[in-house]
């Protein structure tokens, strides 16, 4: 038995997700290569934001994939190290801006 | 960094059939990944043939001033195979009687042969369309008497084609050893000084990149906008075209794929992105490449494993236009490497 969660090799099956149900895996790969593709945005900054979603989701597969896309479009570590900061940024800010909430229940509660 | 060849430091990696073994076995002995005779095969495109002989490539010995961790030459300040003036001579004859359109001088550092020069002047008096010199730019500052290369290099209109691994300090120096960046741009801005890469001088001056590390190269096009705006910004260097070439699993850098436990992801992603059209334009099918010696290559990775070319003629002592012309391209699992994506080839992508 797999004694991990995770095994690295099973990024490359994740194509197969389509096999149990083949028309919502098709929309979904399709609309997956859509949005990576050259837009108002371009294909590099997609690649750092989803380095920066990924490390977000947690989703070790998505980290190993967006890190290697982007030494392959030639981003370089100070790029990828200052988008993770931004993630970061808004998951700690995230968490405190709920303080707000904290403290209104405070004072209400408090005499 | 690494100071010493794979060959001074008597690794097993410096024997061409122990290279060979190793890319013939594990994931691709056990059927994990198609060999690269299979993938043709299943593309239609075995066995690879010539299409031509348009390009003479001449490496003219691999001792090197630098040790860069990525070489597959395995060159090096210790590396003592030099082509003679003897050799020298039937290349040009060779040249000569070919019709090849390019002659391309690499190595090591070619300037280092002691008949350098005299090898630059004998061929330009034949005129051929494009004569390259493959430079790594440092050599023009290690030593005074390279000073001059520039000059050189103009008065017989030699086509300079210099490894820039980026342009930025850090990447460079990892891959080619510290200070190699600081030279590089000097020589470039020597280089642009006599006209080279300037507009209406006709002095070509193009970059070779390839990647510091277990990946592909980026889109050659959107590489090659991002090194001119920098460069000129930076640095106020002009150049013309940059090529990007992927890394082969051969010498030391199958040495540095291996040690890192990169190799079979490595080769995983050059079998992932075999692209067929790619190997239309591999080099081999236009390209001879000549070893220090005076034998005969498919291309300078092949010399690198000594497979010497699959025919008759096998040396330029007994250089046979037409039975090379019938060989059959011997390949093996490194070759992925020039297929992968857009293709790569001393001339950049193939696509």
């Amino acid at each position: 038995m797999q004694k991990t969660y995770y095994d690295p090799k099973d990024l490359k099956k994740f194509g197969k997700i389509t096999e149990w149900s083949e028309e919502l895996g098709e929309k979904f790969f399709e609309y997956y290569g859509k949005v990576f593709e050259e837009g108002s945005l371009t294909a590099r900054e997609k690649s750092l934001i989803a380095l920066a979603v990924a490390h977000t989701v947690q989703c070790p597969y998505c980290i190993d994939a967006y890190t290697k896309d982007g030494l392959q479009r030639g981003i370089e570590k100070e790029e990828m190290m200052e988008a993770l900061h931004v993630a970061a940024a808004i998951r700690g800010g995230a968490s405190l801006v709920h303080g707000v909430q904290m403290m209104n229940k405070v004072e209400k509660l408090s005499m | 960094m690494t100071t010493k060849s794979l060959l001074a430091r008597k690794n097993d990696l410096s024997q061409p059939e122990k290279q060979l073994q190793f890319l013939s076995n594990g994931i691709f002995g056990n059927g994990e990944l198609p060999t690269f005779k299979e993938s043709l095969e299943k593309t239609n495109r075995f066995p690879l043939k010539p299409t031509g002989l348009d390009i003479f490539q001449v490496n003219v010995g691999y001792m090197c001033n630098q040790v860069c961790t990525h070489c597959h030459v395995d060159a090096g300040p210790d590396r003592k195979e030099i082509m003679t003036k003897e050799t020298m001579q039937l290349c040009l004859d060779v040249l000569k009687a070919s019709g090849a359109k390019t002659l391309d001088l690499t190595g090591g550092a070619p300037e280092m042969n002691p008949n350098f020069r005299w090898f630059v002047e004998e061929a330009a008096k034949i005129g051929v369309e494009d004569f390259i010199v493959r430079s790594n730019l440092t050599i023009i500052l290690a030593n005074k008497k390279y000073h001059d290369l520039p000059e050189f290099f103009k008065k017989y209109n030699v086509h300079v084609v210099s490894s820039l691994p980026f342009y930025k300090r850090n990447k460079t120096d990892k891959q080619r050893g510290n200070g190699v960046f600081q030279k590089s741009i000097q020589a470039l801005q020597m280089l642009n000084e006599v006209g080279y890469g300037k507009e209406g001088t006709g002095l070509k001056l193009d970059l070779v990149y390839n990647p510091a590390g277990a990946f592909l190269p980026a889109n050659q096009s959107d590489l090659e906008s991002d090194f001119k705006k920098a460069l000129k910004n930076d640095f106020d260097i002009d150049f013309n075209s940059l090529f990007a070439i992927t890394n082969l699993p051969v010498s030391r850098f199958l040495e540095y794929l291996i040690a890192s436990e990169n190799y079979e992801d490595y080769m995983e992603t050059l079998v992932e992105a075999y692209n067929p059209v790619a190997v239309d334009g591999v080099m081999c099918k236009n390209t001879l490449s000549v070893s220090w010696d005076g034998y005969l290559f498919d291309c300078d990775f092949n010399q690198m494993l000594d497979l010497k070319v699959a025919a008759k003629s096998k040396h330029l002592k007994d250089f046979d236009l037409e039975s090379l012309q019938n060989r059959n391209i011997i390949i093996s699992q490194h070759c992925y490497g020039c297929t992968a994506g857009a293709g790569s080839s001393c001339q950049g992508t193939t696509v």
